[in-house]
Formats: C-alpha cells, structure tokens, sequence
C-alpha cells in the first residue's frame, strides 16, 4: 500500500521533474559504457562474415535501432492511452517525448540498412517488406509528431495524438501483413534478409548489449524530454518557477 | 439511433445537390490526375496497362483525402455540428452517416467511372471488373478512415496536407488489396482472396472507425 503511494506520487510532473534530473546522468552513463563496449565486441571481437565480410558489421546498430523503433511506439501508445483514459498529465507528456525518439531510431534503422544494403544487395533500398513496413512506421510517427504540434491547445493535441497513437497500433498488424502478401505477390525483390547464418554468440551478445545501450539512451534522451516539456507547460506553477531559479546559470553563456 | 443517421445522410445529400459544383470537383480531381500518368510515364499501352490499377486507386485515394477534409468543416464552421453532438449517443452515427454521404458522392461515382479509365488504360474487360469491385468494397475505407482524419484535424491550420499524413499510411492496406485483385485477374489468377480481405477490412473499419472518429469529434469540439 505505501509502495504504491510512493509511487504514484511520481505521477504529477512536480515530484517526477527531480526525479528524472537524478536519473539522466546515470542513464546517459549507463548507455556510454554499453554501447562503448557493444561496439568493441562487435567490431573487434565478432568473427568476420563468410559471405558478406565486414560488412554485415552495421547489424550492430541497424537490428538494436529496428527493435527500439518498433518497441517505442507500443509504450508511445500505451503512454499516450494512459494518459488519455486516466486524465494523467505525465503519462501524455512522456507519450510526446517517446515520438522524436522512437523515429530517430526508425530513421536509424531505415538509414543504416540501406548502408548495409548497398555492399550486400548492391542497392540502396529494395522494396522488401520489412523496408517498406518500417517505412510506413516512419510516416506513422511523422503523422503522430504532426499532429500534436499543429493542436496548440494541449489538451486537445494530447488526447488527438492518443487517439491517433491507438488507431495506429491496432492499423500496425494489418499494414505488417497486407505488405508482407504484397511483397510476395510481387516478387521483383527477392532478397531476404531472415537468410542470416547461424549468429555466432559473441555476435548475439554485442547486439543484446547495444539494445540496452539503446533502452538507456531512450531513458535518458525522454526523460530529459520529460522535464523540459513539464517546465513548459506548468510555467505558472511555484515549482516550475522553483525549479529553474535553482538551476546552476551557465557563466558565460550571455555574454 | 438510426433516425439519427438517415436523416443526416438526406440533408448531406441535399445540400450537396444544392452545391453540384462541389460534388463534381473530386471527379474532376480523379479524372485530370490519371490522365496526367500517360503523359508522364508514356503511350506504350503494355506500360499503361501495367501500372493502370495503382493509378486508379492512387488518384482515387488522393481524391478521397481532397474531398474529405471540408467533410466537418461546413458544420463546424456554423456550430451546427455542436448542436448535432448535443444530440444523446448521436456521436457514432454522426461519424457513420458523415462517412457514407461522402462515399456516396465521391467513392461511388469514382467507381462508376472506373471502367472508362480502363479503357484509357487499355485493360482487359476482366480487369476492368475486378477493378470496380475492389473499388466498391474499398473506397468505404477510405470515407471512413478520411472522416477520422477530418474529425481529428478539424478547424486545424495546414488541415489538409495535415489529414494526408495522418490518414494515408492507414489506407495502405485498401491499395494493396484493390490493386492487387486486378493483378492477380491480369496474371490468371483469381481475386476473390483480395476480395474476402477487402471485405474483412471494409468490416473491421465500419465497426471501428466511427467510434474513432466519434471520439475525436468529442475531443476537437468540447
């Protein structure tokens, strides 16, 4: 019972804003070192590929980036739906700070295999139906990001972006799918990339530690989000005004 | 419930009789924008023939999301459409009888017209007729999601390009399956999967959609 006090106590952008300040710089940490030691693993210690060489050495970032973009936008969703149905101010402004992020690592994704493409496919882009499907994710944040910012009542934008995020995630399946039997139907393209040799472990540990770099990134990067929005939106509130009068003033920076 | 909804529909039907102007524009959209293809890509009639289907349906798609956008907007602009939403539990059969007059007068004439396209195009009479069939089952998607769009962005700046975003990459599945009938027409094959599927997503919009949509009309005007 006092457990769930606690922490629901989180719940009102006041108690959360220095919260997430303690927390950012241990998740920032916490990405550093991850990814520092994922990108050791898998570009000097993974063996290198019998087929594609090198090359395939970007699935370090481009598989982690896939997962994130897909992840993101469910807890995007959900964030959005909590914040929509329990009128909680919080939840909708981590669902506004999840959408830049969640479609940087789409944009990753989509960036980075084009990259591994061209050595290995000898094309940039294929309209393979994981491409395409991860590009219509892309639209789905594009739209979503659109969306809010064009409300300028917030209210309005953030139960509009929920509303859109809920539609989106039950449309993701049926997109999935309906692209998969496309993409069969048409068979121009006939690359497929689930034909990956058996991962040797070493591969497969450096791209579990590169997703949690990534899972700490996100945290960092949306909690950093997270505060500045709240400061933004409560700016008539004492703790808000509290908040940046404590702030430490940069020397310097005025000048 | 139902008295809700016929009535809504006839007074859509008249105004729009009332404005005849507007009622042709999306035809006449659908009609400059697949004539434009020909003169892009070129006259070889193989090439047309090929790429005929995705063109129809494009401009189709393109024409539902043009039209759509004044959908609330009227309404809206008047205060009329508050006053409709006063009604009790009206909100869903507002957005299906929104959904259904803009089908009536965008959606159906395109898919009346569709053959003559396919003429231009130089399609087979098979393809030309599972062209309209998927039309049929398929442009109701697209009034359904497009009315989603304009209920969440209404009375928004940039409105329009705005609905486009948001709306098209949910449409993407009505394309795969309407062009892909003519398609597998074409090839030999048959299309009455492509057609279950359109049925099935014509279903699963119908239920889902004017909740959607009556829920953000809820959102945009209170």
């Amino acid at each position: 019972m006092s457990t769930t006090l606690r922490f629901f106590r989180f719940a009102s952008p006041a108690a959360f804003y220095p919260l997430a300040g303690k927390l950012v710089p241990w998740f920032a940490a916490i990405a550093a070192i991850l990814a520092a030691t994922a990108l050791y693993l898998g570009m000097l210690r993974a063996p290198t590929d019998a087929t594609q060489g090198d090359a395939y050495r970007i699935i370090f970032i481009h598989v982690p980036a896939a997962w994130m973009s897909m992840l993101l936008y469910v807890v995007m969703a959900f964030w959005a739906a909590i914040g929509w149905a329990f009128n909680a101010r919080l939840a909708s402004i981590v669902a506004r700070a999840i959408a830049p992020t969640g479609a940087m690592f789409t944009f990753l994704a989509l960036w980075t295999g084009a990259l591994w493409g061209k050595p290995t496919w000898g094309t940039w882009w294929v309209w393979d139906a994981r491409l395409t499907s991860e590009l219509i994710l892309l639209f789905l944040y594009a739209g979503y990001i659109a969306l809010v910012s064009a409300i300028d009542d917030t209210r309005r934008a953030d139960r509009a972006g929920a509303l859109l995020a809920i539609v989106g995630s039950v449309n993701v399946p049926i997109i999935y799918f309906s692209v998969i039997w496309w993409n069969t139907l048409h068979q121009g393209a006939s690359v497929s990339v689930t034909a990956a040799p058996k991962m040797a472990s070493v591969m497969l540990l450096a791209m579990l530690l590169m997703t949690l770099a990534f899972w700490a990134y996100a945290f960092a990067v949306i909690f950093v989000r997270t505060r500045a929005i709240a400061l933004e939106r409560d700016n008539h509130a004492a703790w808000a005004t509290d908040a940046v009068a404590r702030a430490p003033v940069r020397q310097g920076a005025s000048s | 419930m139902s008295g809700t909804f016929a009535v809504l529909v006839a007074r859509d039907l008249r105004l729009a009789a009332r404005r005849r102007v507007d009622v042709v524009l999306p035809i006449a959209f659908f009609t400059v924008a697949v004539s434009l293809f020909p003169l892009g890509v070129g006259p070889e009639p193989q090439t047309l023939r090929q790429i005929a289907p995705g063109v129809v349906w494009v401009a189709a798609l393109l024409a539902a999301m043009l039209s759509v956008t004044q959908l609330y907007a009227a309404d809206h602009a008047d205060g009329s459409l508050e006053q409709m939403l006063l009604v009790p539990g009206a909100r869903i059969s507002i957005a299906l009888a929104k959904a259904v007059s803009h089908w009536l007068l965008t959606g159906l004439p395109l898919a009346v017209a569709a053959p003559v396209f396919g003429l231009l195009f130089d399609m087979s009479p098979p393809a030309i007729g599972s062209l309209v069939a998927g039309l049929v089952l398929g442009t109701p998607v697209l009034s359904l999601l497009g009315g989603l769009g304009a209920a969440l962005t209404l009375g928004l700046r940039s409105g329009a390009v705005l609905l486009i975003l948001i709306i098209v990459p949910l449409c993407i599945p009505a394309i795969i399956f309407g062009a892909g009938a003519v398609a597998a027409v074409e090839s030999g094959l048959s299309a009455r999967g492509h057609y279950s599927l359109l049925g099935a997503l014509l279903i699963f919009t119908a239920v889902l959609a004017p909740m959607a949509t009556g829920a953000a009309l809820r959102i945009a005007t209170e």
